[in-house]
C-alpha cells in the first residue's frame, strides 16, 4: 500500500516543488529524480501485487490489469524525463522558452504524471473521470508552451475537443451511477469499481448500453479514435517533443484503459440480453474506422510528428478493435500491444525530437540523410519505424500476429482488411522514412548532442518482448486477460 | 401528470424549463456581456433546482452541491469572465452570427433528440423528477452545438461551461447527485478549466489579435508550414 | 338544457358580443391615457376614441379614383371578421351556446381573413405607403402566425381540446398549477399579441412616421366611416388578445353559470384582470423603444422559440404518466 501511495503521490509533491523551484538545470534533475523515485515505488508495488494479489484500500484499486500499466507509465515517464532534461535545456538556450515557462513545463510534467497515475490506480469511476480531465488540463498549457500561433491553436482545439469528449464521458459515468442505484447497489459503494463490478450483472441493460455509448465516444476522444481524433495530430506536432512522447505513449493508453474498464461493466450488464456483445461490436467499429483512416492518412503527411501521431491513432484503433473482438487471445494481444506500442512510440518521438533538432525543422521534405550526419539517430529512427510497422522480431509483430490470429478465429473475413491496413500503413511510413534516413544530407548539417540511451532501452525491451515474453510479465498479462475476458490464455 | 405533484416539484419543473430557455438565450445571443449574464443566470437556476431537489428528497448533501454550483457557476466564473472581457477591452463586442434562425432551429431539433435519448431512462425511474433527465441532455447538447456553431472564443467557453451545467443537472435529477468526492473533483476541474480559459484568451488575442476562432486556421490537413 | 335557458344563453351571447364591441375603444383609450400619465402628460380622456369614432361615422367618405370594389368592401369585411373572432372568446362565462363553435383555429382563421383584406385594401389604391404597409404587415404576420399556432397547440395538448371555452374551464378545474408549458406559451402569445396589434416595440400606434409605420400605412387612404370601421377593428383586436391572455391563462372569476351574481363577478374579475394587463402594457410601452423594422423578425423568432419550448416542455416535462 505504501508503495502505491508513494508511486501516485510523488508526482503530486513534484508539482509543488517544481512550481516553486527557480533553478533551470536543477529542476531538470529534480524532475528526473522524482520520476525515478516513482518508478522505483511502482516496481516495488508491482512485485507486491504479483505476490499478494490485488490491493483495494483507501479508494485505490490495483489489480493485474492496471498494475502493469502503472509500471509502464512510471517507466516511460522516467525515460522521457532522461531525454527531456538536456532537450528542454537546449530549447531554452535557443531562446524559444523563458525560465517561467520552463517552470511551468516541469510542474505540468509532474502534474500530468500525477493525474495519469491517479486515473489508473483509483477505484472510483468518478475520480477516474476527474483525473482524466485533469490530464487534459495539465497538458493543455504544455501543448501551447511555445506560444506560436499554431501552438496556441492546437492547444485550443485540444482543450475544446477533449473538453466536449470528456463531458460526454461524465454523462456516461452519471448513467452508470444511475444504473447502479437502480440495481439497489448499496449507497456507500457509490461509484467504486471494485464494488460495482461483482454486481454489474444486475444493472439495467438499456441504461448501461446507453452509458457505454457515451463513455466510448467520450474517452474515445481522448484515445484519438476517428472521427474524434482531430485534436491529436495538432497537439502532438505543436507541443514540445517530450510531451508528444508521453501523450502518445501514455495518455492514449489511459483513455483506452478507462474504456475497457467500462466495457467490463457493460458486458456483464448486457450478458443476458439479445445483444451480449453490443459493447464489443461498437469498439470494433470505432477501432476499424480509426485503423483504416489513420493508415491512409499516413501517406499525405508532411510533418514528421504529425505522421507519427497518425500512426498512434492507427495503433489505438487496432487495440480498440482487439478489445472489441474480446476473448482471451484478442484481449491478451491487445494488452501486449498497449505495452509494446507505448515503448516503441515514445522511443520514436524521442528520436524524432533529435532528428528535428538536427534538421532544424519538422517538415519531412527537409529532413534528409540522418544516418550520415548522426548514425545513432538515423539507426534509432530506422529501427523504431521497423518496430512500429510490425517487423519481426520486434514485440509489435508478436502482438499484431496474435490479433490477426484472434480475428481469424472469430471474424475471418476481417483479417484481410487488417492485413491490407497494415501493409498500407507500412508503405506510408517507409516512403517517408527512406529519404529521411538515407537521403543526401544538406550542406552544413551537423550532429547534435543526443542521448540515445532511452531509445536503446525501449527498443531493446520491445525486441526482448518480441523474442520471449518473461514469465512474470506473461503471468500478469494472463491475469489481466482473465479479469477482462473471463478466462486466461495460458 | 404535473397536476398531481406538489408545488415544490412544479417549481422544479418550471426552473428546469427555464434552464433550457437560458441555453437558447446563450446560443443565440451575440452580445458578450449579456451572454455572460445569461450564463450566470443559468448557473443560479441549476443551483436552485438542486436546492429544491434537496428539499424535496430530504437529501442534505445536495444542498452542499447546490451551494457549490451557485458560488462557482453563478458568481465566481461569470465574475472572472466579466473581468477578462473588461481587461481585453471587449465589452462592446458583438459577434456576427451567420444564420441565427438555423442556429435556433437546430437547437430545437436537439431538444427533441434528447427527449428521444432520455426516454428509456425515464421509463425505468420511479421518481417525480425523472423527466428532467431529458432537459439535462438537451442542455448538454445545446452547449455542444454552441461550441460548434459559434465562432467567438468567449461564446465557446460559455458553451463549454453550460455543458457542465447540464451534466450537473443530469447527476442531480437522475441520481440525486454524484458522490461528494466526485462532485468536489468535478467542481475543481471546472474551476481550473475556467482559469486556463482565461489564460488562453490572452494567448489567442496575442497570437491572432482577435478572439474569432475562424482565424485559427493554420493547422489544416496537408497544409503545414 | 331547457329552451328557456337556451334562449337566455343566446341572448347572453349577443350581449357579450355587444359588450365586446362597445368596450374595445375604451381599452384603447384607457391605455393611451395611462401611457400619457406615465410620461407626465395630461393625455386625452379615455373616452376620446368614442368621440373619434362618432365623428368619423358622421363624415363624408372619400374614395380614391383608382380604388376598386375591394377597397370599399374591405372595412366591412375586416370589422366583421374581427368581430366574429371576438365572438368565439369566452368573455364573461364559459357556458355559452356559442361555445360549440368557439374554436381557436376558427379564431385564428377569422383574424387571418381580416388581415388578408386589410393588406389587400392597403395595396388596392396603388399608393406607395399602402403597398409598403401591406408588405410589412404580411412579413410580421407570416412570422407571428406559426408562433401563435404553436402556443395554441400547447394549450390544446394540455387541455385535449382546441375549444377556447373547454380550455378555460379545464384550467379552472385543474386549479393553480405552475406549468412550464403555460409559462412559455403565455410569453410567446404575449409577444405575438404585441406584434399583431401593432404595439411598441414592433409598431407604434400613435405615429404616422413613414419609415416605421405598418398598420397606419395601410389605412392611410381611408376616410369617414370606412376609417372608423378600420380603427374600431384594430381596437377590437387589442381587446381580443387581452381577453385571450387573461381568460385562457387566468380564467379565475369567470362565470360558470348564468346567475346574475356570477355574471357580475365575471365582469368585475375581467375588468380587474384587464386593468392589470393594460398597466403592464402601458409600462412596457413607456420603457421600451420601438425597434427597427428589420429587428422584428428576431422578436418574432423569440416568440416562436418560446412557443415551441412551451410545446416541448409539455411533451418532455408534463406528459409522463
Amino acid at each position: 500500500m505504501t508503495a502505491l501511495l508513494l508511486t501516485v503521490f510523488t508526482p503530486a509533491l513534484g508539482i509543488l516543488l517544481l512550481a516553486l523551484l527557480p533553478g533551470l538545470r536543477l529542476s531538470g534533475w529534480v524532475n528526473l529524480a522524482l520520476s525515478a523515485f516513482s518508478l522505483g515505488a511502482s516496481l516495488v508495488m508491482a512485485v507486491q501485487v504479483l505476490e499478494a494479489g490485488p490491493i483495494t484500500a483507501h479508494g485505490f484499486h490495483v489489480d493485474a490489469f492496471n498494475v502493469y500499466l502503472l509500471a509502464l507509465t512510471t517507466f516511460v515517464a522516467f525515460t522521457t524525463a532522461i531525454f527531456s532534461r538536456p532537450y528542454m535545456e537546449a530549447v531554452c538556450h535557443q531562446g524559444r522558452l523563458d525560465k517561467g515557462r520552463m517552470r511551468l513545463y516541469h510542474a505540468s510534467y509532474q502534474g500530468f504524471m500525477f493525474t495519469m497515475l491517479l486515473a489508473l490506480s483509483t477505484d472510483n469511476l468518478g475520480v477516474l473521470w476527474v483525473a482524466v480531465e485533469g490530464a487534459t488540463l495539465t497538458t493543455v498549457l504544455l501543448v501551447s508552451l511555445y506560444r506560436t500561433p499554431s501552438a496556441v491553436e492546437a492547444a485550443w482545439k485540444y482543450f475544446i475537443l477533449c473538453g466536449v469528449g470528456i463531458a460526454l464521458a461524465l454523462f456516461g459515468t452519471v448513467l452508470v451511477y444511475f444504473a447502479a442505484q437502480q440495481a439497489q447497489v448499496p449507497a456507500e459503494a457509490g461509484l467504486t469499481w471494485s464494488a460495482l463490478h461483482p454486481l454489474s450483472g444486475r444493472f439495467n441493460a438499456v441504461a448501461m448500453g446507453l452509458a457505454f455509448v457515451f463513455l466510448l465516444v467520450g474517452y474515445g476522444t481522448k484515445a484519438g479514435l476517428v472521427p474524434m481524433h482531430f485534436w491529436l495530430p495538432d497537439a502532438h506536432s505543436e507541443g514540445p517533443t517530450p510531451v508528444s512522447a508521453v501523450l502518445s505513449g501514455l495518455l492514449l493508453n489511459v483513455a483506452l484503459y478507462a474504456v475497457v474498464r467500462f466495457k467490463m461493466l457493460a458486458d456483464n450488464a448486457l450478458l443476458n440480453t439479445g445483444h451480449p456483445h453490443a459493447a464489443g461490436y461498437l469498439m470494433m467499429g470505432f477501432g476499424l474506422v480509426s485503423f483504416t483512416v489513420a493508415g491512409l492518412s499516413l501517406h499525405r503527411q508532411r510533418d514528421i510528428k504529425r505522421m507519427f501521431s497518425y500512426s498512434s491513432i492507427e495503433h489505438m484503433g487496432l487495440m480498440t478493435f482487439a478489445f472489441g473482438v474480446g476473448g482471451p487471445l484478442a484481449t491478451f494481444a491487445a494488452l501486449l500491444h498497449m505495452l509494446v506500442h507505448s515503448l516503441t512510440k515514445s522511443a520514436i518521438f524521442i528520436t524524432v525530437g533529435h532528428a528535428s533538432h538536427i534538421a532544424n525543422t519538422q517538415v519531412i521534405d527537409h529532413i534528409r540523410g540522418l544516418i550520415r550526419t548522426q548514425p545513432a539517430v538515423g539507426w534509432g529512427l530506422l529501427l523504431g519505424v521497423a518496430a512500429i510497422a510490425g517487423f519481426p522480431p520486434f514485440g509489435i509483430f508478436t502482438s499484431e500476429f496474435l490479433i490477426l490470429t484472434a480475428t481469424m478465429q472469430s471474424w475471418p473475413w476481417l483479417t484481410t482488411l487488417l492485413l491490407v491496413g497494415l501493409v498500407v500503413a507500412f508503405a506510408g511510413l517507409f516512403r517517408h522514412l527512406q529519404p529521411m534516413v538515407y537521403g543526401s544530407a544538406p550542406e552544413g548539417q551537423k550532429a547534435v548532442g543526443a542521448n540515445m540511451i532511452p531509445v536503446a532501452v525501449h527498443l531493446g525491451l520491445v525486441l526482448w518482448l518480441g523474442i520471449a515474453i518473461p514469465a512474470a510479465l506473461a503471468h500478469w498479462l494472463d491475469e489481466a486477460t482473465r479479469l477482462i475476458a473471463g478466462s486466461g490464455l495460458l | 401528470m404535473i397536476g398531481q405533484l406538489d408545488l415544490l416539484h412544479q417549481a422544479i419543473f418550471v426552473l428546469a424549463a427555464l434552464v433550457v430557455f437560458s441555453s437558447f438565450f446563450l446560443l443565440s445571443h451575440s452580445r458578450l456581456t449579456s451572454a455572460i449574464h445569461g450564463f450566470a443566470f443559468q448557473g443560479m437556476l441549476v443551483a436552485a433546482v438542486a436546492a429544491l431537489m434537496a428539499r424535496a428528497g430530504g437529501n442534505p448533501h445536495l444542498y452542499l452541491s447546490a451551494l457549490l454550483t451557485f458560488t462557482l457557476k453563478g458568481l465566481l466564473i461569470p465574475w472572472m469572465l466579466h473581468r477578462l472581457v473588461r481587461r481585453l477591452d471587449m465589452e462592446r463586442e458583438v459577434e456576427n452570427i451567420a444564420h441565427p434562425v438555423v442556429l435556433v432551429l437546430v437547437g430545437m431539433a436537439l431538444v427533441v433528440f434528447s427527449y428521444w435519448v432520455a426516454l428509456p431512462i425515464e421509463r425505468m425511474q420511479a421518481t417525480e423528477t425523472r423527466n428532467i433527465v431529458a432537459v439535462s441532455v438537451a442542455v448538454v447538447l445545446l452547449g455542444m452545438w454552441m461550441l460548434i456553431a459559434r465562432r467567438q472564443v468567449v461564446a465557446q467557453v460559455l458553451g463549454f461551461m453550460s455543458m457542465e451545467n447540464g451534466l450537473f443537472l443530469a447527476a442531480v435529477s437522475s441520481t440525486q447527485g454524484m458522490p461528494l468526492v466526485v462532485e468536489l473533483g468535478v467542481a475543481f476541474d471546472v474551476l481550473v478549466a475556467a482559469v486556463l480559459f482565461g489564460v488562453f484568451f490572452f494567448h489567442i488575442k496575442e497570437s491572432i489579435d482577435s478572439l474569432d476562432v475562424d482565424r485559427l486556421n493554420r493547422l489544416t490537413e496537408g497544409k503545414e508550414a | 338544457m331547457s329552451t328557456l335557458s337556451n334562449f337566455s344563453g343566446w341572448l347572453l351571447a349577443l350581449f357579450q358580443l355587444a359588450l365586446f364591441a362597445m368596450a374595445a375603444p375604451l381599452l384603447a383609450g384607457w391605455i393611451k391615457w395611462l401611457k400619457a400619465r406615465l410620461q407626465n402628460r395630461r393625455g386625452s380622456s379615455p373616452l376620446q376614441p368614442y368621440r373619434d369614432l362618432h365623428k368619423l361615422f358622421g363624415k363624408e367618405v372619400l374614395v380614391a379614383e383608382t380604388a376598386s370594389a375591394v377597397f370599399r368592401a374591405a372595412p366591412y369585411i375586416v370589422f366583421g371578421a374581427t368581430l366574429l373572432a371576438a365572438a368565439s372568446l369566452p368573455l364573461l362565462t364559459v357556458k355559452l351556446p356559442t361555445a360549440a363553435i368557439a374554436d381557436m383555429i376558427v379564431m385564428v382563421g377569422f383574424l387571418a381573413l381580416a388581415r388578408f383584406f386589410l393588406a389587400l385594401a392597403g395595396m388596392d389604391t396603388g399608393s406607395a405607403f399602402g403597398g409598403m404597409g401591406a408588405s410589412r404587415e404580411m412579413l410580421v404576420s407570416a412570422l407571428a402566425e406559426p408562433a401563435m399556432l404553436m402556443a395554441i397547440f400547447t394549450l390544446a395538448m394540455s387541455a385535449h381540446s382546441t375549444n377556447l371555452s373547454s380550455i378555460s374551464s379545464w384550467v379552472l378545474n385543474e386549479g393553480a398549477i405552475l406549468r412550464p408549458s403555460f409559462m412559455f406559451a403565455l410569453l410567446g402569445l404575449a409577444l405575438v399579441a404585441v406584434a399583431e396589434t401593432g404595439r411598441i416595440p414592433v409598431d407604434n400606434p400613435d405615429t404616422h412616421l413613414e419609415l416605421t409605420m405598418i398598420h397606419e400605412a395601410m389605412i392611410l387612404e381611408y376616410s369617414g366611416r370606412h376609417l372608423a370601421l378600420m380603427e374600431w377593428a384594430a381596437q377590437l383586436k387589442l381587446l381580443l388578445y387581452g381577453v385571450l391572455v387573461v381568460n385562457v391563462f387566468f380564467p379565475w372569476g369567470i362565470a360558470e353559470s348564468f346567475a346574475p351574481g356570477a355574471l357580475a363577478l365575471g365582469l368585475a374579475a375581467l375588468t380587474a384582470k384587464l386593468l392589470l394587463l393594460s398597466m403592464i402594457l402601458a409600462v412596457s410601452e413607456t420603457v421600451l423603444a420601438k425597434m427597427r423594422l428589420f429587428r422584428a423578425p428576431q422578436f418574432l423568432n423569440l416568440a416562436f422559440l418560446l412557443a415551441v419550448l412551451g410545446l416541448l416542455s409539455f411533451v418532455i416535462l408534463e406528459s409522463g404518466t
